[in-house]
């Protein structure tokens, strides 16, 4: 079967697009990609489209979003009971612009509550299943919409990266997942988790697709102050020979073998497209998992205090105080590894502890973006494996925290930086699970990356 | 390695606002435990003189004008998300 892509949209009406999205997404419930569908909103969008009243790049073409986007036509829940009847009161700014361009929503992806996670398995809806091989684990958080795109529901999803949560499903799917530099999407309309690293981005199945979904997507928004000037515009070509770096560290024995051969593999290709490729030395690398799970949890722990019960989501019915409303309410609307990460985040937060944990970690992140810089000078892009392996098993790494943030280890890094990052499709482990290579660039570098991901594509 | 007890857990609770179900309580202690012996590896590092980088964009002091502006949403539609309402107020328990 021929991938969806968003040029093969472009032959039918909106009317008929939507109704073979819907009618897909139907034929795979199984997968459970997908919280909610939207179709009464998507039809009437898609009235509008076929009429000729809303029209633009994208015209009606179907996406879904991660259920943590506000949008209209269904509750924004998050994955959690927190805000299982939330109704958003408005749409993100990023939602806006892909419907000012004829885009048509038409569901709401399942992702971790919250987006803490590596799997999707910590949705308060039960679990999304891999693409590929069903018996394993989507990858998170941003699991329901890597595979949503990978199962040919929609052309391209959006979800949401702040340590991986893009790059490490679209590996385990085999799709293409992009996160941009961090401020050249705008976060205003999205579920907070941690606003230093919390990035929009999106999935497709080709980078060709990525690049016009960002640049409709990108640009300074005055309801978030963190967005960069306008500067994102796709490049027509790569160009010439680039200086690549590929990151020794993610190269060494924790990385499963099959993963490490298809990276040496790309980078191989790169080298016979004429690129200089060598391998380069980032030694905080193996600090930056450590330095994540001090400073997001400590944002978390911030952008979760708003859950209080009272002015939204969900109150208890079992209060008989004030403070009991605050602390049942939060007890029963979230998720252990949302209780996990709220604890830590107040744990390097409390007096006495934040020079320690908090302050360190932002000292050691400043380290960590220097030498990412110094590499920057040499080289144009840097390469290692999206995910130190392939999807793995449910229930796998449920029982050990640790083990499951690990799947993270070579994407956090990149987050805590700012840097952009694209995961593409490279190959397959002998069991045939998808493995996905990490192309990096230097901050608002997004053009260059992306152009070197699409020369790169192999087409079939 | 920081060890950490019940009662630990249960301070933090309380300064995260959760009121923790009993059943909940080791699980999390063993957790969080478990955390904080792996992100302690960065004592290791020295960070001497290093000016944390709390934000990567450069961006300071982003300003709007100071003009009033009608909010995209009405206030009825807000006062709807609250699980409880009454006379166009948020209603609450009892404060004091």
């Amino acid at each position: 079967m021929s991938k969806l892509t968003i040029a093969s949209c472009r032959a039918s009406t909106a009317r008929d697009n939507v109704e073979r999205a819907l009618a897909r997404a139907a034929e795979v419930e199984d997968y459970h990609a997908l919280i909610t569908l939207t179709p009464d909103r998507a039809r009437e969008r898609a009235a509008l489209v076929d009429s000729g009243e809303v029209g633009g790049r994208l015209a009606g073409v179907p996406f879904i979003v991660k259920d943590n986007y506000l949008a209209f036509g269904a509750p924004t829940t998050a994955a959690a009971t927190m805000l299982e009847n939330f109704d958003a009161p408005l749409q993100a700014t990023v939602v806006e612009r892909l419907e000012a361009e004829g885009a048509i929503c038409i569901g709401k992806a399942n992702l971790d509550a919250f987006a803490h996670g590596s799997s999707t398995e910590n949705s308060a809806y039960g679990p999304t299943k891999n693409a590929v091989d069903p018996t394993k684990v989507a990858g998170g958080s941003s699991g329901g919409s890597a595979v949503a795109v990978a199962l040919g529901i929609v052309p391209f999803a959006l979800g949401s990266d702040t340590g991986g949560s893009i790059r490490q499903p679209a590996s385990f799917n085999g799709v293409v997942g992009v996160k941009p530099t961090y401020g050249m999407t705008s976060r205003y309309g999205v579920v907070a988790m941690a606003s230093s690293t919390d990035v929009m981005g999106c999935f497709t199945n080709t980078v060709e697709d990525s690049e016009l979904v960002l640049q409709v997507m990108a640009g300074q928004d005055r309801r978030d102050m963190t967005t960069l000037p306008d500067y994102f515009v796709p490049a027509a070509s790569s160009e010439g020979a680039l200086r690549i770096g590929v990151i020794d560290d993610f190269m060494g024995e924790g990385t499963d073998e099959t993963v490490r051969r298809q990276v040496h593999n790309y980078a191989e290709r790169l080298a016979e497209a004429g690129h200089t490729v060598a391998g380069v030395s980032l030694p905080m690398a193996k600090y930056s998992l450590a330095m994540y799970y001090i400073i997001v949890p400590a944002e978390i722990t911030s952008n979760l205090a708003r859950y209080d019960g009272i002015r939204y989501g969900r109150r208890t019915a079992l209060a008989a105080s004030l403070t009991e409303v605050y602390g049942k309410s939060r007890d029963e609307g979230f998720m252990p590894e949302n209780k996990r990460r709220i604890m830590i985040g107040s744990y390097v937060l409390s007096s006495g502890y934040f020079d320690a944990y908090y302050q360190k970690a932002q000292k050691a992140r400043a380290l960590l973006m220097r030498e990412f810089d110094e590499l920057f000078e040499q080289y144009d892009v840097l390469v290692s494996p999206t995910v130190p392996t392939a999807a793995f098993g449910f229930g796998e790494n449920t029982a050990d925290p640790i083990k499951m943030y690990l799947s993270d280890a070579m994407t956090v890094g990149v987050s805590l930086a700012g840097l952009p990052a694209v995961s593409v499709p490279a190959g397959a482990t002998s069991d045939g699970l998808p493995v996905g290579v990490q192309l990096i660039a230097q901050r608002q570098d997004d053009a260059r990356l992306l152009a070197l991901a699409r020369s790169m594509e192999v087409t079939t | 390695m920081t060890n950490i007890s019940r009662d630990d857990v249960l301070k933090l609770a309380r300064l995260s606002s959760l009121e923790l179900a009993e059943d909940e309580i080791d699980g999390l202690r063993a957790d969080i435990e478990r955390i904080l012996a792996y992100v302690e590896q960065l004592d290791e590092l020295d960070t001497e003189g290093v000016e944390p980088a709390y934000q990567v964009t450069g961006l300071t002091n982003v300003m709007r004008d100071d003009k009033v502006e009608e909010s995209p949403v009405a206030r009825q539609t807000l006062l709807a998300l609250a699980p409880e309402q009454q006379d166009n107020h948020i209603k609450v328990k009892k404060v004091l």
